[in-house]
């Protein structure tokens, strides 16, 4: 007798639907993919590899290059890293180790809700508050501190690429903080007790012990905020100022994949505008694609060498 | 030997300490901070003509959003419908018959993809995939999109919610003559019932406040909603709209959208926590 002869009709039908349910996730991904080659044909025949690379953006001659949306894209993504993932470790290091587990509830509950907030509201309060927030306090406090470095020259504008990057850090910390908290609560207290009984202070043990023990689910939490920041939309749109300039000041307004996408698709009319528009599109879907797997890869090896222990 | 003095590590410890404390409470005043000033600006745009009226142009005084209102329940309800019941058939496979198989693990692997994938790529794909076919901007295709991006939270989810159910009950059930979608649907779902309520809550929670899928697929409108293949008024891109206009009373309007929404998800997210909580 077969494995399955007496499944009846109904059985059948059910596990072919709960199939089908399983495909439509293959199914949508392969599509996505497809439609977004497919549809930036078009700009890629035409610019080829130095789209990448090439810095025009004239939808009225209509030449189009990425690299100032590629470059905003990465520049703001690594002051948002820059930002997170040390106040996140920090955060956890608060949670875990110098307040009692009954407080460290509320306050985790506190950082994670930051997640919650869409981000569009993220947009609203970086354009309407932050944004001159910046411009009238940060900006030039770090210009008086630094003096008149590249970095931070320019017109303090408050709207530009390092409020950006700010902001950004806001919406990806309670993704680094909470799961830099789990690796820490995984350690093993006798491992951290060991480095106590040799006279260690609460942060060299933190810092020397802790971290390095945790070290590669901690790098798993960095590339989750990764690939969270990298793909952000509205947040960024709302205060990186649009323009296709390269500066290397970091007040200067400047555009992100997402932040050129978000503000001309709707009035992109000419297929070759359009079609560059989601050839942005498939290079930012690249980018997370390639961050994702290895993120995935990594947490897998990470739990495969938590399960040995 | 000379001995080290133990000072500078103490003084050190303490400034890690501090810095530590100025972390968490950093990320709790921009909570504070973000949520008063959405509280307060928003607040004070609310009236009766707020939830009943449409659009005034701007620079006339008056009017509100009853609209966009109407609009968002609209795209989130029908996101729910298409993304609920596509989330749980695959999430009843992968935990129920496909379980370690190839084809499940490249469906596990994808869906972890597709979670991670940018909302506003699954907005430009939408775009050639319904809007551009079918030559118009509508409902359809807002709720598409939305439903993309609960898919795989709810399929997750609805995968390790069944998985908690133990076996003894599908066996006991399988033993009695129960076919197997029956017992999957009425013993093994009824079991696991609360938790996949919860999943579905995180996936509307994760939905209703998002904006770039609904860009360039339920786009926006001033007027009511009169068939769900026209372009869709929604609360989030009109807030978008709104904000980057030059008038000030439709800034006022968006703070007024924005207080809205956030309630919503900070809601719907808290009744979760708070349920999830419950089951442990």
């Amino acid at each position: 007798m077969k494995g399955n002869s007496h499944e009846s009709f109904s059985d059948k039908l059910f596990r072919t639907l709960a199939a089908f349910g399983a495909a439509i996730l293959l199914l949508v991904m392969a599509a996505l993919f497809v439609e977004l080659v497919s549809n930036s044909w078009l700009s890629i025949k035409k610019f080829g590899f130095g789209f990448i690379f090439s810095n025009v953006w004239d939808p009225v001659k209509e030449e189009f290059g990425a690299a100032a949306s590629i470059w905003g894209t990465l520049v703001s993504t690594v002051i948002a890293m820059l930002i997170a993932v040390p106040v996140g470790i920090l955060i956890a290091f608060f949670l875990v180790e110098l307040i009692p587990e009954k407080f460290a509830k509320w306050i985790g509950t506190g950082i994670e809700l930051l997640a919650a907030v869409p981000s569009i509201i993220y947009g609203m309060w970086g354009l309407f508050v932050f944004a001159p927030f910046m411009a009238n306090t940060v900006q030039p406090f770090l210009q008086s501190v630094f003096g008149e470095t590249e970095l931070f020259s320019g017109p303090p504008l408050g709207i530009g690429m390092l409020t950006a990057g700010i902001i950004l850090a806001f919406m990806i910390l309670p993704f680094i903080a909470s799961v830099v908290r789990d690796v820490f609560k995984m350690v093993p207290a006798v491992v951290k007790e060991s480095a106590h009984g040799m006279g260690s202070t609460l942060w060299e043990v933190t810092s020397k012990v802790t971290v390095r023990y945790g070290m590669q689910g901690i790098i798993g939490a960095a590339l989750l905020g990764l690939g969270r920041a990298i793909g952000e939309t509205m947040a960024v749109t709302f205060v990186i100022g649009n323009s296709h300039r390269i500066s290397t000041s970091l007040f200067s307004p400047a555009n992100s994949i997402t932040a050129t996408l978000a503000n001309e698709f709707a009035e992109a009319s000419e297929p070759l505008y359009l079609s560059s528009l989601i050839e942005l599109g498939l290079i930012l879907f690249l980018l997370t694609f390639v961050i994702q797997i290895v993120s995935q890869l990594w947490l897998r090896q990470v739990k495969k060498k938590m399960g040995r222990q | 030997m000379k001995k080290r003095s133990a000072l500078p590590r103490k003084i050190f410890d303490k400034i890690a300490a501090l810095l530590a404390y100025l972390a968490a409470f950093a990320g709790l005043f921009i909570l504070g901070w973000i949520l008063y000033t959405v509280a307060a600006r928003g607040f004070a745009s609310f009236n009766l003509a707020f939830f009943t009226e449409l659009p005034n142009p701007p620079g006339i005084e008056g009017g509100g959003l009853a609209n966009a209102i109407l609009g968002t329940i609209i795209l989130t309800l029908l996101a729910t419908l298409i993304g609920t019941p596509l989330g749980m058939l695959a999430g009843i496979y992968l935990s129920e018959y496909g379980k370690n198989s190839k084809f499940a693990e490249w469906a596990r692997f994808f869906s972890n993809i597709l979670m991670g994938t940018p909302s506003i790529i699954i907005g430009i794909f939408v775009y050639t995939f319904l809007v551009v076919p079918f030559g118009n901007f509508s409902a359809y295709a807002g709720a598409v999109a939305l439903a993309v991006m609960m898919l795989p939270v709810v399929a997750r989810t609805t995968e390790d919610m069944l998985q908690m159910v133990p076996s003894a009950m599908r066996e006991a059930a399988l033993a009695l003559g129960t076919p197997r979608w029956k017992t999957t649907l009425q013993i093994v779902f009824r079991a696991a019932k609360s938790g996949l309520i919860t999943g579905v809550l995180l996936a509307v929670a994760r939905i209703s406040g998002e904006t770039a899928p609904l860009l360039f697929t339920a786009l926006n409108s001033p007027y009511w909603i009169s068939s769900l293949s026209e372009p869709t008024p929604n609360l989030t891109v009109t807030i978008f709209n709104y904000a980057m206009s030059p008038y000030e009373d439709w800034q006022q309007m968006a703070w007024g959208a924005s207080f809205l929404i956030s309630a919503g998800v900070l809601f719907v997210t808290l009744t979760t926590r708070f349920l999830l909580k419950e089951k442990k």
